[in-house]
């Protein structure tokens, strides 16, 4: 599984960890993130978010 | 001290700092101000503070109006030390029943301050704050430019707390816009832009379509650095409008350092190439230009040609940093080349190349070496390539 940096903030979005402040499991792929997910540090978009 | 007034019962209280000269490497030349709000209402809030040495006057301009004790709310809109500096001691004095902030503004201030016992709470937007007979709205303005910053709107006086957004480092004893010449606001506008939000430039895209689409109509920006924009906010709204979009000028700019003159040499005939294109030009020695002053330049440049010498195999350190600061700013939407003379190795080159290439700017030659000093040859080499960087600015 592919890791993901915010290309505004740097946060990298490690499927491994996943995001649980926003209910995300770990072993989540980023392409299965919810569309309307945001990056927990600066709130952008999935679509601004480039493969590490 | 004197406080000025904005509204009817909103004031000016912050500090003027007529000495700062260099801000974490940003050249301040004219100094700066830290701003901070007083609003006289049921509840009498505190909008932001000052950087902490400062805080007698921020002490002594609020007394002018009302004991400090007095005040109800505490709202930071951004959790750096400029403008939360004084906030451990101004909430001691004053022991408020809020400290409104966003919810990234909350944890910032654990981690800097280390207070679990303040009364922190959560702006939320689309959530209002009345303090009697004004209301406070709220905008979560993540990333500009950092985490927990926020905007406070005052719904009756059409008025916007920006936070660092819409500021200057500029410190004066006018406070509005409209006292000001426009050539120095634009010139420290451009200045703060390009050193602090050129890289949040798709999140000022996005902020600007936001703020259209809610409909909030703005009277009067007040930010935390420089002028309140009282006559001609729409001056500094369009301004982010058109730098966000990372439309260049069509102009170009030469920047370069050089051991004994020979890349200078060169730098000079690349920028007579440029204007042998009808191009606008600029030679930028980093030796006396500073990096800061240089990304304001560069901000609505079209075209970045870079020429360094080879030291120890490597780029002269002035470039070197430079470079460091250019690429943290993320300029977009750049035509770039290089060149550099150099003695035996030559890496100079090929580092600048790689270093444009990374920041995506679209290099159009792969870069022009001179042993040691330039002949004539060379120099028309030099035209040349400024040349060639001119025609790609035209199509």
């Amino acid at each position: 599984m592919k890791k993901y940096r915010c290309d505004i903030c740097g946060y990298v979005y490690d499927p491994e960890v996943g995001d649980s402040a926003a209910g995300v499991d770990p072993g989540t792929d980023f392409d299965n993130l919810p569309e309307d997910w945001e990056c927990p540090i600066c709130g952008a978009g999935k679509e601004d978010f480039s493969e590490v | 001290m004197n406080p000025i007034k904005l509204t009817e019962k909103i004031y000016w209280v912050g500090a003027i700092d007529w000495n700062v000269r260099d801000f974490h490497g940003y050249s301040t030349n004219r100094g700066t101000t830290y701003n901070a709000y007083l609003i006289m209402d049921e509840k009498i809030t505190l909008v932001d503070t000052v950087k902490s040495s400062l805080k007698d006057d921020l002490i002594s301009r609020i007394s002018e109006i009302v004991d400090p004790k007095k005040i109800d709310y505490i709202v930071v809109n951004h959790v750096e030390m400029d403008h939360s500096g004084a906030l451990p001691d101004m909430v001691d004095l004053i022991q408020p029943e809020k400290i409104i902030c966003s919810k990234m503004g909350e944890k910032a201030l654990r981690q800097h301050f280390h207070r679990d016992d303040w009364p922190y709470e959560i702006a939320v937007p689309g959530e209002d704050i009345s303090l009697g007979s004004k209301t406070l709205s709220f905008l979560e303005t993540r990333m500009l430019h950092w985490p927990d910053s926020m905007f406070t709107y005052v719904v009756e006086d059409k008025l916007l707390f920006s936070s660092d957004a819409f500021g200057m480092h500029l410190a004066s004893s006018e406070r509005f816009d409209d006292e000001i010449s426009p050539a120095i606001l634009m010139d420290e506008m451009t200045k703060y832009y390009a050193n602090i939000l050129t890289l949040y430039s798709p999140l000022v895209k996005k902020l600007i379509a936001k703020v259209q689409e809610i409909g909030l109509e703005i009277d009067m920006i007040a930010p935390d650095h420089g002028v309140v924009w009282r006559s001609n906010p729409m001056m500094a709204i369009e301004a982010y409008d058109r730098w966000s979009r990372n439309e260049g000028k069509g102009n170009a700019l030469v920047i370069y350092d050089t051991m004994w003159h020979s890349t200078e040499k060169m730098a000079k005939e690349v920028a007579a190439g440029l204007q042998d294109e009808g191009v606008s030009v600029k030679l930028l020695n980093l030796r006396y230009c500073h990096r800061s002053d240089v990304m304001s330049e560069v901000l609505d440049a079209s075209a970045i040609v870079l020429g360094c010498s080879t030291l120890n195999n490597g780029l002269l350190p002035r470039m070197a940093g430079f470079l460091m600061y250019m690429r943290g700013l993320r300029p977009a939407n750049k035509i770039g080349a290089a060149f550099g003379s150099f003695g035996w190795s030559g890496e100079a080159v090929k580092l600048l190349n790689a270093s444009m290439e990374e920041m995506k700017f679209d290099v159009v030659d792969d870069g022009l070496k001179v042993k040691y000093v330039p002949e004539s040859c060379d120099l028309s080499d030099c035209v040349a390539l400024g040349r060639k960087v001119g025609q790609a600015l035209k199509n």
